[in-house]
């Protein structure tokens, strides 16, 4: 991608690039093979990794299974119109490749994957499949303390699974290694929107999404490691359009569409992939009480995405500031087929872009797609019509 | 085989309409003058009685929705709406609710008004947050977001029922700013009454579709006596119209009417009706004979058929627990089978149809699977069909047509020896 990184740090983006797209799980094998304890599969935001973390468990991002899996048997369960991440995820439950997972977290994001959860705790009942509801009215002043005895509900359900109660102390340990997770990669973020030439998107992509896999700190250490090596990477700037990714907050495109609209002349300076693991846009305070802590950061800490609800900021007008802070000159709204939360907020996105002058272009994209010609492209058409406007 | 249809005209079709009619003329009042007050809301799990509660209308897009569809009259504000970016995959309730709100269609001669407030009562459909968003964001209109816990236990926790009961009371608040009136809270009381007592009323006639014959059809008649439900039910008005409905059909069983001369099949169907064909649809069946003796759509407002009442003793609490656990769509998938087999089974049903709507994915989404739950794990013969309920452009006549043919030919096989001793 234009960037000169060591051998080993390309190395480890070559791993990790494979890791993500392994339905084999193995990192969390070999975790499980170490501590003997239960694996929690989260599909795929919102989920309070600290809570699982803390209970002594491995929370896991499930992301769907990419390209890597023909549908047998998911397509009949779900039928027509229903995106692809959905169906791919229980098509990895009923050909046995979630048997690992103890327990399997889902919550009020979207109807489809609701349902999913339901069909889930059907089709495997020797499993702990939970629903945590989170509040989609934050301008409440009752929302925190609801979502505390919701997060209080899913510590309880977690012992199912061999989860430990967690002291107060032993979940602030949990949040700080979160914060330092999601300070990394929101290092990670400021350097490529500020110097893209030295780290790519799907470069950065990668490492991220392997924090889906990873035990906490072990991510960390990754993290920490890219982020030395990257901003010493050579490279110089290109002449290429400064653009924000919107909409694949869930399901995720493949890897080759990311690569593809870098090379169409794109740096990418901020998107909304792989929101599990940094869904928090600053630290959760390590208080007294880290429930409500946590709780009360789902509501006023927590990025905005199509599937989270607060009226207090429209997503539209978020997405404005997002463009203006990162000096983007265009965004493209990358949905997911099917993701009704992301159609929906297509058209207030659109409005909004078109009143500010800021040119946008739609691509729908599947988790498992093979050809690119087309919206290679759609993606150079409108990188040429902003380069030579 | 002759072409049967299934229809019958009693007192309450034209009380229904005469009640519906008032109802648009009030939104027209509301629309011209500014009075009365007026809420948006979502039909499913509605708190129309906390309305009441300010002498304010009820609003409901979803109705307006489907008025428009019934008539033949979606497409157009489907397309408007899909001009603007709404995509093929959107709900069409929403693309011919928009649709029509810029181009200034309405589904009764009146006006519209412009919502005091839009209330989105969210109980499971995550849809209605972006459609009451987008209705917010387009009027200019209030928004207050009611955030319903979906029910993911056998029944609400206390936390779930002070969450909800803690938000009717900021919403309260909210109208009574808006308003400039004070809440009411013995008509508030009075309100939760009547709904109790519709709710008896309403439990009791679908219970007499136990009976065989079925005096109506529990799909395509419920319909009709759907809309007072939403718009009526807190109110003396609606308690007359169910007590005359209750009535009629209580002659018609003791008269053993049926909706057919000779029932023949009996089903539950679960999902929406395709509404802009809601005649051709219900002929398919009428020409089988065949009656739907439960429905789950019939409970999007309201679960009551298994004993569920609003307490007027506790009528914030019976107003949160109604949005918690007493309709169809805040409940969990599971609880939805559970919902139909009881049905199958004490209604004595001989199938289950399962109409899978494109447009809505809180129905939809994993059908599949439910089929294969009622086919291979209870052995109960079962019809999948996919259409939409507000578009008209996925409703494959013929082929729908075939497949329920196909169904019930099945279905008169299995069942011939045991009908013709029915018939005798």
């Amino acid at each position: 991608m234009g960037t000169a990184l060591s051998g080993v740090t390309e190395r480890t983006f070559d791993q990790y690039a494979e890791l993500i797209q392994d339905l084999t799980f193995p990192s969390v094998r070999r975790w499980k093979d170490e501590h003997r304890r239960a694996a929690v599969g989260y599909f795929p935001v919102y989920a309070p990794l600290e809570l699982i973390q803390a209970s002594g468990l491995l929370p896991v991002g499930l992301h769907g299974a990419g390209d890597q899996l023909d549908l047998q048997y998911a397509d009949s369960r779900f039928g027509s119109f229903i995106c692809s991440i959905v169906k791919t995820t229980l098509e990895m439950g009923l050909t046995g490749r979630l048997d690992l997972f103890d327990g399997l977290l889902f919550s009020s994001i979207c109807d489809s994957a609701r349902n999913l959860c339901w069909v889930m705790k059907r089709n495997f009942p020797e499993k702990f499949v939970e629903f945590l509801h989170l509040p989609h009215n934050p301008a409440s002043a009752s929302s925190a303390e609801f979502l505390r005895s919701e997060y209080q509900r899913l510590l309880a359900g977690l012992e199912a699974v061999g989860g430990r109660p967690p002291s107060d102390e032993a979940l602030r340990s949990s949040i700080a290694l979160y914060n330092r997770n999601r300070s990394l990669v929101r290092r990670l973020y400021a350097l490529r929107t500020e110097e893209p030439h030295r780290l790519s998107t799907s470069d950065l992509y990668t490492v991220v999404r392997a924090g889906n896999f990873l035990p906490v700190a072990e991510h960390n250490d990754a993290l920490a490691k890219v982020l030395r090596e990257s901003a010493r990477a050579a490279g110089k700037p290109r002449d290429n359009i400064r653009v924000v990714i919107e909409g694949s907050f869930c399901e995720q495109p493949p890897l080759q569409l990311i690569k593809l609209v870098e090379q169409a002349g794109c740096y990418l300076v901020d998107d909304d992939f792989v929101l599990g693991p940094r869904w928090f846009t600053e630290d959760v305070p390590l208080t007294a009480d880290p429930m409500t802590a946590l709780a009360e950061s789902y509501l006023d800490r927590a990025v905005y995405s199509s599937v989270r609800h607060d009226p207090r900021k429209p997503r539209h007008k978020e997405l404005i500031a997002k463009v203006r802070r990162n000096r983007a000159q265009a965004v493209i709204l990358l949905i997911a087929k099917f993701c009704e939360p992301a159609y929906f907020d297509y058209v207030l996105y659109k409005r909004e872009l078109e009143a500010a002058g800021i040119p946008h272009l739609l691509v729908e994209f599947e988790e498992k797609m093979f050809t690119f010609e087309r919206l290679q492209n759609e993606v150079e058409t409108f990188v040429e019509s902003l380069l030579f406007d | 085989m002759t072409q049967t249809r299934s229809e019958y005209r009693g007192q309450i079709h034209k009380r229904q309409k005469e009640l519906m009619l008032k109802w648009y003329e009030r939104l027209d009042e509301a629309a011209r003058t500014g009075t009365p007050p007026t809420a948006a809301m979502m039909i499913s799990g509605n708190c129309v009685e906390l309305l009441e509660g300010f002498g304010a209308v009820p609003l409901y897009p979803e109705i307006n929705a489907l008025q428009m569809a019934i008539r033949h009259q979606s497409l157009e504000p489907i397309l408007i709406a899909e001009e603007l970016g709404y995509a093929a995959d959107n709900c069409a309730y929403v693309k011919a609710d928009i649709g029509a709100y810029l181009k200034g269609l309405t589904p009764a001669d009146g006006k519209l008004p412009v919502p005091s407030l839009v209330l989105c009562n969210f109980v499971g459909c995550n849809t209605y947050i972006k459609w009451f968003e987008h209705v917010a964001e387009l009027q200019g209109a209030p928004l207050y977001m009611l955030d319903v816990p979906f029910l993911r236990t056998d029944d609400p926790s206390r936390a779930d029922i002070d969450y909800v009961i803690k938000q009717l009371k900021e919403v309260v608040t909210r109208l009574e700013e808006i308003t400039g009136r004070k809440f009411d809270l013995d008509r508030f009381r009075q309100a939760v009454r009547c709904s109790s007592r519709v709710e008896e009323l309403w439990s009791k006639i679908k219970h007499l579709a136990k009976q065989t014959p079925s005096p109506f059809d529990a799909y395509f008649d419920a319909i009709t006596l759907m809309g007072p439900l939403y718009v009526y039910r807190a109110t003396p008005e609606g308690v007359e119209f169910f007590e005359i409905a209750l009535k009629e059909m209580e002659e018609k069983v003791a008269e053993q009417k049926g909706l057919y001369e000779s029932e023949k099949f009996r089903v539950v169907i679960e999902g929406p009706p395709p509404y802009p064909y809601f005649r051709t649809f219900r002929d398919m069946f009428a020409k089988w004979k065949a009656c739907a003796v439960a429905s789950t759509y019939s409970t999007v407002g309201g679960l009551w058929e298994f004993g569920a009442r609003h307490d007027p003793a506790q009528p914030f609490e019976a107003v949160a627990m109604h949005m918690l656990a007493q309709n169809v769509t805040n409940r969990n998938y599971l609880q939805r089978y559970e919902q139909i087999r009881r049905y199958v089974e004490e209604w004595n049903a001989q199938g289950l149809i399962i109409h899978f709507v494109k447009s809505c994915r809180l129905f939809s989404a994993g059908q599949g699977d439910m089929r294969d739950y009622f086919t291979k794990t209870l052995g109960i013969p079962t019809l999948y069909l996919e259409s939409d309920l507000e578009d008209p452009r996925y409703f494959a006549e013929a082929q729908t047509r075939n497949r329920i043919d196909a169904f019930f030919e099945s279905l008169e096989h299995q069942t011939l020896t045991r009908l013709h001793q029915e018939a005798r």
